[in-house]
């Protein structure tokens, strides 16, 4: 139906398959190197980079404020207290691992599915995962009351005598997130280790030269390297797979294990992963649109991704929907009171608003309009489309979390949350944070992997026949 | 070490395509050199198919790191838990294997990750600071953008220097240059 919206004679569109082209045609290996390298080569910094840098390092500048009056004052200047005494630090914690795992998905699952449509985006996806893990990490972090002692969560020898309890959720956490952490990086840098290798050799500048020489870690482009190096990078794939879904399904098990109206349920895990995949989306989104733009990478990010986005978020959207829906469902079916009382309250209560705020961001808005193909292919529609559901999965959190707490089985503990100018300075912080390191990352690392984009060349391919007859 | 440290590494010889490397390859391969190795600007599986490195220890490593990991945290957290520094948490006994088997798994992924890289690495005898291939300027300006290398190496038994130089040039090649250690 959707089809008719394009002509066969649409350049977009690749005449073999009817589908959107993956990449627009003309590109020769060198093209590629030249159109990739060269944003990160030339020596001119434009002015709206230091622009968006100096926003970027003005509001990480609040980060720093708001945590350093933390460190001398303690968790009482944020608005957590009972009976809700987990409040944004959780929420944010959720929403940035959440948006990371998006990057993992993209260069893990749809690398072991051959969805080579991918391999312009993996890169920055990528490295969004990385910095949405810093935030992320910062929160827990900073939460513990004492972050000078945050070591004390690893098992290690102490005069104390004192060792972990492996039977709580939050110490699985540690590990699950460390261990996220961990393997995002070092994927991450063996993906860039060849293209440090290009950059090596096209760099005029000597110290470009050896910087990136030191980076590419001495990469030559042998064929055994490259073998190692593909079974490597499908082996961590794989094992990317499964850490990227049990790290969201340990962090629902900090709810779901814990005996709370709200949170003690089963649907959790598969409905917080693939929530995590819902943002996460809509973060490339908001990344790769204004990227493409400006960067004039409209030949290698092109409409097909923007499409194929967007079916993705329609499909997690509709798990999550599904999430949702099953959470009244079961509170009714249950036939608990409190089950009973605390969605009524979820939906009517004082907080009420803050449900349909979710409902509207996530539902009402995405899932029916995401189904044609002519609006998911519209800059605008999409980029908007991506902070709706950002808003939407931030507010997910916001009701599991404070609609869950603030009205608990007796009446006479009630209370409310109100975030304190404390709570939105952090949390306005890391978007300082994320943006500075992002444009970080665009200036100097290859934002597109150019060996994966070579492989995707027709040029790239060796014509048997030809081998034999010797051409 | 057998590796000569002076004279040349070997001769090296440029080509456009993907599938002129892999034909010349594949027929130096049958001619019988050994020592030999082709260089290319993204994966290409052909070429290391013919010149006859078809399987690497990576999964091994993988595997084997993996179950370390594995291990490792396991009997970590039952030695805590029922040795160390039991703790009685609801009743519940103090070797609760379906709680431990959380962190287990992390460090199943932890350990298995970074042995797969890591063994990447020193499979590939990276980082390597110094290359003599990088003393060839063509190799330097193109390996890692456009261009196909075939390198025949000095130490191979059917080196030398003018026939070796004359059987590349018989595939048409861009360039054969010598490369100095």
């Amino acid at each position: 139906m959707a089809t008719k919206d394009f002509t066969t004679e649409d350049p977009r569109l690749d005449p073999a398959t009817g589908e959107l082209r993956v990449l627009a045609p003309g590109q020769s290996f060198k093209s590629v190197t030249a159109k990739i390298a060269d944003i990160v080569l030339t020596p001119h910094t434009s002015l709206g980079w230091l622009m968006l840098f100096s926003i970027g390092g003005s509001v990480a500048t609040m980060l720093l404020v708001a945590v350093t009056w933390l460190f001398l004052k303690g968790v009482g200047i944020w608005a957590i207290t009972q009976p809700v005494a987990w409040g944004f630090a959780i929420i944010n914690f959720v929403w940035w691992i959440g948006i990371g795992h998006a990057g993992t998905l993209i260069s893990a699952i749809l690398l072991l599915f051959k969805q080579g449509w991918r391999n312009s985006i993996n890169r920055f996806a990528e490295a969004m995962t990385i910095f949405a893990v810093v935030c992320a990490g910062l929160f827990p972090l900073i939460h513990v009351g004492r972050p000078w002692l945050a070591y004390w969560l690893f098992p290690y020898p102490n005069t104390m005598n004192v060792w972990p309890q492996f039977r709580s959720p939050l110490l699985w956490d540690v590990f699950a997130v460390s261990t996220y952490a961990t393997i995002s990086v070092v994927f991450w840098y063996v993906g860039l280790v060849p293209d440090f290798g290009t950059m090596r050799d096209r760099t005029k500048s000597k110290f470009g030269q050896y910087i990136y020489g030191m980076l590419s870690l001495g990469w030559r482009g042998s064929v055994r390297h490259w073998m190692r190096y593909e079974t490597a990078s499908l082996l961590l794939a794989g094992l990317a797979t499964p850490l990227v879904l049990s790290v969201h399904t340990v962090i629902s098990f900090d709810f779901a294990v814990a005996i709370l109206p709200g949170w003690h349920t089963t649907i959790f895990p598969p409905y917080f992963v693939a929530g995590a995949v819902y943002s996460g989306f809509a973060m490339v989104l908001t990344l790769a649109i204004p990227l493409r733009k400006v960067y004039h990478l409209e030949g290698l990010v092109t409409d097909r991704h923007i499409d194929n986005m967007g079916k993705v978020m329609l499909a997690t959207g509709g798990i999550v929907a599904y999430g949702y829906g099953m959470e009244v469902f079961m509170a009714w079916y249950s036939a608990s009171h409190w089950e009973l009382f605390m969605m009524w309250n979820r939906m009517f209560g004082p907080m009420g608003w803050s449900y349909w705020v979710l409902i509207a961001c996530n539902i009402a808005i995405p899932l029916t309009t995401l189904w044609v193909r002519k609006w998911r292919t519209n800059l605008t529609f999409m980029f908007v489309m991506s902070l709706i559901v950002n808003t939407g999965m931030w507010f997910e959190r916001f009701v599991i979390v404070v609609t869950s707490l603030y009205r608990d089985f007796l009446p006479s503990s009630w209370g409310t949350y109100r975030a304190t100018k404390w709570d939105y300075m952090t949390y306005a912080g890391t978007f300082g944070l994320f943006l500075s390191l992002f444009l970080l990352f665009i200036r100097f690392v290859p934002m597109i992997p150019m060996h994966e984009i070579k492989m995707m060349l027709p040029t790239a391919k060796v014509k048997p026949e030809a081998v034999e007859a010797g051409d | 070490m057998a590796v000569p440290r002076e004279g040349i590494y070997g001769l090296l010889a440029e080509f456009e395509t993907p599938t002129a490397l892999v034909h010349a390859a594949k027929a130096a391969h049958d001619a019988g050199w050994r020592r030999l190795d082709c260089y290319a600007p993204y994966p290409l599986e052909e070429a290391a198919e013919v010149i006859g490195f078809h399987k690497n220890r990576v999964p091994l490593l993988t595997l084997v790191g993996g179950l370390m990991g594995l291990c490792a945290m396991f009997s970590l957290e039952t030695w805590i838990s029922t040795l160390a520094y039991p703790l009685n948490i609801a009743g519940r006994p103090t070797y609760s294997w379906p709680a431990f088997v959380v962190p287990a798994y992390e460090w199943t992924i932890l350990f298995a990750g970074l042995s797969a890289a890591f063994g990447m690495l020193a499979l590939n005898g990276l980082p390597s600071l110094y290359h003599p291939l990088f003393n060839a300027p063509n190799f330097r300006s193109s390996a890692t953008v456009d261009k196909f290398f075939l390198c025949l190496e000095a130490t191979d038994p059917k080196f030398d220097r003018a026939e070796t130089k004359n059987f590349l040039e018989g595939f048409h090649p861009n360039s054969v240059v010598e490369v100095e250690y």
